[in-house]
């Protein structure tokens, strides 16, 4: 069983008061706090063992090189990767789904294809998309909700044709909180041939993800999500895959060799090997290892308890939220699909009015579109507040939260 | 330049109705929140936190904390001269 109380005391800004009130941080989704084991590691690294990785020879290179590489075979085990050549570290699910769409993406689809995305998913799994379709030209098809806001696996499974090249879908809605069945999802995508790409942003951080169960070919998420320092991110890769497709960047690191051809007048390049070539340029080195810290931690809670602990949260707050006959609860309520996130709207009120209220009262949540427009057209409501749990949130702060929004 | 003394952010919000969140600065707040109380017509106050408010046509809430909302604003120019006239 996961303690939030002694969970507590690992989060120096939990301490924090503002304008007299204890904090109560409800933005999760958003970005998650630190804790002392991670923001120790980081600071550990800069003043012992830190240099630039990788074709140093001397000590300190040698150090940092070797934590930087135990970092991503740290991340391999904990989504059930083969090993740290399917981990590619980037500065988060952005630019991921980026060097996807710039790589996979640019060489493989043609106008004669066809990518899926749904209406549920983050501006940041629609825009690449759709910037790319313009310059390859093919076809992006959209699949909408059902009126409950879960995504319409019916919708899906008729706009999957032989021309489907590539699923996108979000693991579970940043807005909703809906987890969708990636599983499914998967095996309806490899039944046309095509691959599938999750963004995992809203999964990894909250639940047990293992990418050989569910069979996805690209997973990416962030690490400031997951107890991590911003500017740290994965992409996760079947090695097939990555062997195939070309470098996102290039510059140093992603290279074995450069050679000038006097005969040709250029440079022929040999790559690097996994993951390397995918990581061009000085990389996020403490990032990195602030992330391995954080998934060390996530592990040691263990992430079944993580999980329990969110939904128990989850079904607190949508029963005290229930007593307010002014609150609207946006989407299913139905816990076995739902992750730790609850957008709601207050009668009368706009959703920006709603947060600057609580935040008078040191309570963070966080109000608009959260990123993700079609999803609150489809809901036919112009914006969303959005309170979003972790492992550090209590019932206690449930209640402080219920008996504020009683008071607008 | 009243903005520059009281207010430390003009934030813009994304989609077709765009808002405009003023943030004023922690250590003047006090002072322009009674600035600005003195100059707009109080429409309501909801729990002493949330006051709606109404200067020059334009309708506006303004809470204790020190932060401010404008709606249905056609553009950022428009928000900072409001708030050289109320903070003058």
């Amino acid at each position: 069983m996961l303690n939030p109380y002694e969970i507590r005391r690992d989060f120096p800004i939990l301490r924090r008061k503002i304008g007299g009130n204890q904090l109560i941080y409800f933005d999760n989704a958003a970005s998650s706090q630190k804790p002392i084991q991670v923001l120790e590691a980081v600071k550990s690294f800069y003043e012992t063992s830190y240099a630039n990785v990788h074709r140093g020879v001397h000590t300190l290179s040698q150090e940092a090189s070797e934590l930087y590489e135990e970092a991503h075979r740290e991340v391999a085990e904990f989504i059930n990767a083969e090993g740290i050549e399917e981990i590619i570290f980037v500065r988060g699910t952005t630019e991921a789904i980026n060097l996807v769409a710039y790589t996979f993406g640019l060489k493989e689809l043609t106008s004669r294809d066809e990518v899926v995305v749904t209406l549920m998913d983050h501006h940041s799994n629609i825009v690449p998309w759709e910037i790319l379709s313009r310059i390859k030209g093919f076809r992006l098809r959209y699949v909408g909700l059902t009126e409950e806001g879960l995504l319409n696996y019916q919708a899906l499974s008729e706009t999957l044709t032989p021309k489907t090249r590539l699923v996108c879908i979000p693991h579970v809605s940043n807005v909703t909180g809906i987890i969708n069945d990636v599983r499914k999802i998967a095996r309806m995508a490899h039944e046309h041939e095509a691959l599938i790409f999750v963004d995992g942003a809203q999964s990894v951080p909250h639940m047990p993800v293992d990418v050989k169960a569910l069979d996805v070919d690209f997973l990416a998420f962030s690490g400031h999500k997951m107890l991590a320092p911003t500017g740290i991110g994965v992409l996760y890769c079947k090695r097939r895959l990555l062997e195939e497709m070309a470098p996102f960047h290039g510059g140093g690191s992603m290279i074995k060799q450069v050679t000038y051809d006097k005969e040709s007048e250029r440079c022929i390049i040999e790559w690097s090997g996994l993951p390397w070539k995918f990581e061009a340029g000085t990389p996020n080195i403490g990032g990195g290892i602030g992330l391995m810290k954080a998934v060390e931690y996530l592990r040691k809670i263990g992430m079944e308890n993580v999980e329990r602990h969110e939904k128990e949260l989850t079904r607190y707050a949508l029963e005290r939220l229930g007593e307010l006959e002014k609150v609207q609860v946006i989407g299913s309520q139905d816990i076995s699909i739902k992750s730790g996130i609850i957008p709601f709207l207050v009668e009368k009120f706009d959703s920006h009015d709603i947060a600057l209220f609580l935040d008078n009262f040191g309570i963070m949540v966080r109000s608009g579109f959260h990123c993700a427009q079609p999803l609150h057209q489809q809901l036919g409501i112009r914006h969303t507040v959005r309170a979003s749990f972790y492992i550090y949130n209590t019932q206690e702060e449930i209640d402080k939260f219920v008996q504020t929004l009683g008071q607008l | 330049m009243p903005i520059q003394d009281y207010v430390a952010r003009i934030e813009e919000t994304c989609g077709e109705e765009k808002d405009f969140i003023i943030v004023l600065k922690y250590e003047k707040k006090e002072d322009a929140i009674s600035k600005i109380l003195k100059k707009a017509t109080l429409i309501k106050s909801i729990s002493g936190i949330i006051y709606d408010l109404k200067f020059q046509k334009t309708s506006f809430r303004l809470y204790k904390n020190g932060k401010m909302i404008f709606k249905k604003l056609k553009n950022k120019k428009e928000v900072e001269a409001l708030l050289e006239a109320l903070l003058s």
